[in-house]
């Protein structure tokens, strides 16, 4: 019992730090239709910008996250601005050559400045305190990231279900051409999303440095698992992220628990098997 | 029957001798890089087995506009196929080559007949969890594969009972371009045969494919499984060339830099794929030398470039530049 409990938890804090990472890729990819594998760029800056800042700085923890984020979207707008606002145009295959160019100099530029250890973030103490669950103790960190992650889960929520941005996103999602013939101006829609899902990747890897620590190959490593993520829950799908997060969390999680050595395999095969079954993910339509 | 139109017109003679031109280009580059590089041939080797990788991956990529990014998956197995052939069974190379060509058709049309219902993210997706699975058992299965340490200490027997593998790399690089020429050919024959056609129909538009009745899903595992005996073959040259095969053949960027390689040169030409593969190699190897990671801002950069500037490939250079010159 107390070990389904153990893997529950792990799972839900692992699969948390995955949805924070991959929501913004799954909206961007149902919306601007675009296959963007330097995601997780973004993620691998934030966490680079709180390590320069704690570590070669001495700025406090708290700070240097929300300084690292606000960096992050800045230069998301940037590059929304001047490479990807072409990119939508390419065809598929240009879309997955473009942003493997734009990984690769995000990584020799993270490698060049700080090279390629893991980078310590400076984790303030109280957040490595263990807290008694009753059936096990968990360090306060992962508590904090389930917490955050489901704050960004209702943010989502309410932005997407309870705003007017929320009303033009979704249509924009449902049908960009007959979105922007109303009215909407889609491009400002496109951009204030693609940053909104870049800030939400720093976030993520910032909070979920212990679990899938930052360096320079971060954004190679973890790419494949994102992108799993977001073709199991469903392209344009906040809820499907949710749900595939968590559920590959705690897949991933049983399967190191359970079987390991036969984790991996475990896990893929099942990947595998599940997209060849629902080619649209989980909660995905068909296009 | 009514017999074809074409087939006995001057153009028949033509075509077939442009089916040899990319295969006999190849030999003359190769004797040239022979006499001009005597002490890189292992290096040339390396390139020349890429080559048969990439255009590998140009039949299903560049003519059937299939993309995947676990091209390594065949290519693995056919390494590891030929590795163990060599070690249990038989030095032969030829049969090496052939059992590798097995390993990686037989791979491929098991992953393709699920893949190819697929289309868009979930190919990309399903092409590298299999890809990924495959590493991980290779990893774990040690009484057959070695682990992580992979297997060691391959060698073959002389080549055709007659040149024995030398220390300097000649006879490896001779039988790889020999190979690759082959390669070519057999290439060349398929694209400008009625199912190459069919297969560049499917990359226009698999809807219409299917209106005038090809049966796109067959066309596609077809062609899947001849690349994947291609890839078989390099993979199967690669493990007697270097005497190792690791897990690392079943490395993502494997798959992801043969992608580039082909983008660089050129999709849909084998040229192309040539061409792409040998600047790839050449500056990959230059920059490393220097550096091992500006190698990325390099390839970073050189992709951009071609996919904002080139995105027919490099072997659209020529025609790009004189359209810019007749613009001004």
């Amino acid at each position: 019992m107390s070990l389904i409990l153990s893997i529950v938890v792990d799972g839900v804090a692992y699969g948390m730090i995955l949805f924070m990472i991959s929501v913004g890729l799954s909206i961007t990819m149902g919306l601007m239709r675009i296959i963007n594998l330097a995601h997780g760029g973004f993620a691998l800056l934030g966490g680079a910008a709180v390590h320069l800042l704690t570590t070669h700085l001495d700025v406090a923890f708290i700070p240097a996250l929300l300084a690292a984020v606000l960096a992050v979207v800045l230069l998301s707008v940037l590059l929304e601005r001047l490479l990807y606002r072409h990119i939508y145009g390419f065809n598929e295959l240009g879309q997955v050559l473009a942003t493997i160019g734009i990984v690769f100099i995000m990584i020799a530029t993270v490698n060049l400045f700080l090279g390629s250890t893991i980078l310590p973030l400076g984790v303030p103490a109280s957040f490595t305190t263990s807290i008694d669950l009753g059936f096990r103790t968990l360090p306060f960190h992962r508590l904090v990231v389930i917490i955050s992650g489901l704050f960004v889960l209702a943010g989502l929520w309410l932005l997407m279900e309870k705003t007017k941005f929320g009303i033009y996103l979704r249509a924009a999602v449902d049908n960009r051409v007959a979105a922007a013939s109303l009215g909407i101006n889609t491009p400002v829609v496109y951009l204030v999303t693609f940053a909104i899902g870049a800030g939400l990747a720093a976030v993520g890897g910032i909070l979920g440095a212990e679990l899938l620590p930052i360096e320079a190959y971060y954004p190679l490593r973890y790419m494949v698992l994102f992108l799993i993520v977001v073709s199991v829950g469903g392209l344009g799908s906040v809820s499907g992220s949710f749900v595939a997060s968590i559920g590959l969390g705690i897949l991933d999680t049983a399967g190191r628990y359970l079987l390991p050595g036969l984790g991996t395999i475990f896990f893929f095969v099942a990947i595998a098997v599940l997209l060849a079954l629902r080619p649209n993910g989980l909660m995905g339509r068909a296009q | 029957m009514t017999t074809p139109v074409l087939s006995s017109s001057p153009r028949r003679a033509a075509t077939s001798l442009s089916v040899l031109l990319p295969s006999v280009c190849v030999l003359a580059g190769a004797a040239l890089a022979f006499l001009m590089f005597p002490y890189d041939l292992s290096f040339l080797t390396r390139i020349v087995i890429m080559m048969i990788f990439v255009v590998s991956f140009d039949l299903i990529l560049g003519q059937a506009g299939i993309a995947t990014l676990g091209h390594a998956a065949m290519y693995g197995c056919g390494a590891y196929a030929a590795g163990l052939i060599a070690l249990h069974l038989s030095p032969d190379p030829i049969l090496g080559l052939a059992i590798g060509a097995v390993a990686g058709a037989v791979m491929a049309w098991i992953s393709g007949l699920i893949l190819l219902r697929t289309h868009g993210i979930t190919l990309l997706m399903i092409s590298i969890a299999m890809t990924m699975v495959l590493q991980e058992a290779a990893s774990q299965a040690r009484w057959l594969t070695g682990g992580a340490d992979g297997l060691a200490g391959i060698t073959v027997s002389p080549l055709l009972g007659l040149f024995e593998f030398d220390f300097v790399g000649q006879v490896a690089f001779i039988y790889s371009v020999s190979v690759l020429a082959g390669v070519l050919l057999l290439c060349q024959i398929l694209i400008s045969s009625p199912f190459g056609l069919a297969l560049r129909g499917i990359e226009g538009s698999a809807s219409r494919m299917r209106a005038i009745g090809t049966p796109v899903y067959r066309r596609k595992v077809t062609v899947y499984v001849i690349a994947g005996a291609i890839a078989g073959i390099a993979g199967a040259l690669t493990a007697q060339v270097t005497g190792l095969v690791g897990i690392e053949v079943f490395n993502f960027s494997l798959s992801a830099d043969v992608m580039v390689m082909l983008i660089l040169g050129g999709a849909g030409r084998l040229y192309g794929a040539l061409i792409g593969t040998l600047l790839f190699m050449v500056v990959h190897h230059l920059a490393a030398s220097v550096d091992p990671f500006n190698w990325l801002f390099v390839i970073g950069f050189m992709l951009i470039l071609v996919v904002f500037v080139l995105p027919k490939g490099l072997i659209s250079l020529p025609t790009r530049v004189t359209q810019l010159l007749r613009r001004t």
